[in-house]
């Protein structure tokens, strides 16, 4: 009974965090809102949809070649090998989505532990990786990742990592610049003084405490990673068949899209939600949690 | 000034080094050969060829070769298309990919500028959310997305414009291609710039302006302008990775004799020689443009010292 109302008495006197008032002010904001129901909507079609569509993805059934939407028991119609486009669309979505969020936690993993280095160790080193990151991103990326593709072939886990080694790059800058002003905090002061050791402070002390501008660039990697893939599908070095991706059925659907638009309007259409709904919600958050940014 | 120059371009043969020597190694450990054809070769001829390549030396022998090839502005011949050097290749083809490109930087940079400044001079109004909301449009929808469904209503049904072809570059079939580019650049360069605008806008010079009673078209047109472009420059570096990538979405679908196209079917088919020229084509290109963006930064930025 005590130790209730302690805890009573401490949730009244608790004033609003930093992170309540980010929560506020995200919730406030529409479009935001909206990309959140959006893409909670379609990561659950994703995960739940392919046990539930009567036909596999890849299952071809040469009886009904490119039927429209609607006809033959297919809801979104079929493709030129009779394949159920519901299906193939649902286990695209799986596919991008699943790839936007592998590669951007690689890209998150390897930013993060780079910037945090350079940024904290400063002098000399901060100067070389730095200089080293500006060099990569005067590169023609796309070429490598298609060297990437074509050297090793294109399986998903060679696509997550391929762009996920580009897309570290922006991150590794934010967080740099982050753990510089972070570093001469009193609280950094106070846990070097109590003893703890670089790495330690690190991880302990800076990387939670720059969580929100990352958070923010993650939800807006999210998308351009799916846009890398989609693009690498559409060249074709991306998925590969039976396997679909939502750029993948792009790609199909503009070479059929005389005949079957269907087949270009239905991935098309899943695509650019999906797209903004990263996108909505990754601004909403910029301006939630750094509303001076507006 | 010329030091700054010096020492960019210093930093730049490294960079170009690294690029050529990371693309030459991806490349040949690429599983096949340029010489895998459906019909197999019998194993004097391909040894002939190979020797007439200079392919059958060891590999660290023919890197250092490749890069004293480069030094003296030698790309060495394509290993696919017969008599022809990469260099007729690129000389050939830049020209489409070029035309593209810069019609669609200049008008993406003239409407998105424009879109930009008013919809920060009506910040929050109609006009601002209308031009957001495209913006937001732009940057969601990819040149796959818009390139097909284009073609599919007003080349297809509506037959207003030509479906694909570049037939010497008429204007007609040069509309549908440059819009596409131009889009998402669009999208980005109007969210720029409204957002430097703003900033600018509250700045405490124009006020100043203001206050000595300047006309709103100088205000805007003179000193905020000025500022408000400065993010905008930075963005010529990435802008022209963006319009290198969407060249080879645009330059599949619409068919146009460009390099774009070039690049994936020469790196499928292990035209190693033809794959590493472009390769050097873009890399240069790129590290030039940052190099400019990064002089205008400083003629527009008095407060930029080059050093």
């Amino acid at each position: 009974m005590i130790g209730r109302a302690a805890t009573m008495e401490a949730a009244a006197v608790r004033g609003r965090s930093l992170w309540d008032d980010a929560r506020r002010r995200l919730l406030r904001n529409r479009a935001a809102v909206a990309g959140m129901v959006v893409l909670a909507l379609l990561t659950l079609a994703a995960i739940v949809g392919p046990y539930l569509t009567p036909y596999a993805y890849d299952a071809v059934n040469k009886q009904h070649v490119w039927s429209p939407p609607l006809t033959d028991g297919h809801l979104l119609g079929t493709d030129a090998l009779g394949r159920d486009l519901l299906a193939r669309l649902l286990m695209g979505l799986r596919v991008s989505l699943a790839i936007g969020l592998v590669a951007t936690l690689v890209s998150l993993i390897i930013g993060v532990a780079w910037g945090a280095a350079a940024g904290y160790v400063g002098g000399r080193v901060d100067e070389t990786m730095m200089r080293i990151v500006d060099v990569l991103y005067s590169l023609p990326f796309i070429f490598f990742v298609i060297l990437m593709m074509v050297t090793f072939g294109s399986n998903l886990v060679l696509i997550f990592v391929a762009i996920g080694a580009v897309e570290w790059l922006t991150m590794s800058r934010i967080v740099r610049g982050q753990t510089l002003t972070l570093k001469h905090k009193e609280f950094v002061e106070a846990a070097r003084a109590a003893g703890l050791g670089p790495a330690g402070i690190i991880t302990r002390h800076i990387v939670p405490n720059l969580l929100g501008p990352v958070v923010v660039y993650v939800t807006l990697t999210i998308p351009a990673v799916i846009l890398a893939e989609s693009f690498l599908s559409f060249l074709g070095l991306g998925v590969q068949p039976p396997m679909a991706s939502l750029g993948s059925l792009i790609a199909g659907g503009a070479s059929d899209m005389e005949l079957a638009p269907w087949l270009l309007i239905f991935p098309s259409v899943v695509m650019v939600l999906t797209l903004m709904g990263f996108n909505f919600i990754g601004d909403g958050l910029r301006d939630a949690i750094d509303p001076k940014d507006r | 000034m010329f030091r700054f120059i010096g020492r960019r371009l210093l930093v730049a043969i490294p960079t170009l080094f690294l690029v050529i020597t990371a693309a030459f190694f991806m490349m040949r450990a690429a599983p096949g050969s340029p010489f895998d054809l459906d019909r197999k070769l019998s194993p004097e001829i391909e040894r002939n060829v190979r020797e007439a390549y200079g392919m059958n030396k060891p590999l660290g022998q023919q890197y250092v070769d490749y890069l004293a090839g480069v030094v003296r502005g030698d790309l060495g011949p394509s290993l696919k298309y017969r008599d022809k050097t990469v260099l007729d290749i690129l000389k050939e083809n830049y020209p489409v990919s070029l035309k593209l490109g810069l019609s669609a930087i200049a008008i993406a940079a003239v409407v998105g500028l424009s879109l930009g400044v008013v919809a920060a001079l009506r910040q929050n109004g109609t006009v601002d959310n209308l031009v957001m909301a495209v913006a937001i449009l732009g940057v969601c929808i990819p040149t796959f997305v818009t390139a097909p469904l284009l073609v599919l209503v007003i080349a297809s049904h509506l037959g207003w414009l030509p479906t694909a072809g570049w037939n010497d570059g008429a204007l007609a079939n040069m509309v549908l291609p440059v819009v596409v580019l131009a889009l998402p650049q669009i999208a980005i360069i109007s969210r720029l710039t409204r957002a430097g605008m703003i900033e600018v806008l509250h700045s405490n010079y124009i006020r100043t302006a203001r206050a000595k009673g300047l006309p709103e078209h100088r205000i805007v047109g003179k000193h905020a302008l000025r500022a408000a472009i400065l993010p905008l420059v930075s963005y010529l570096g990435p802008a022209c990775a963006g319009l290198i990538t969407g060249s080879l979405v645009v330059e599949k679908i619409f068919n146009l004799p460009g390099l774009g196209k070039f690049f994936v079917i020469s790196a499928l088919q292990r035209d190693y020689t033809v794959v590493m020229g472009m390769v050097i084509f873009y890399a240069a290109l790129i590290l030039l443009l940052n190099l400019v963006a990064d002089l205008l930064y400083a003629a527009l930025d008095p407060r930029v010292r080059l050093a």
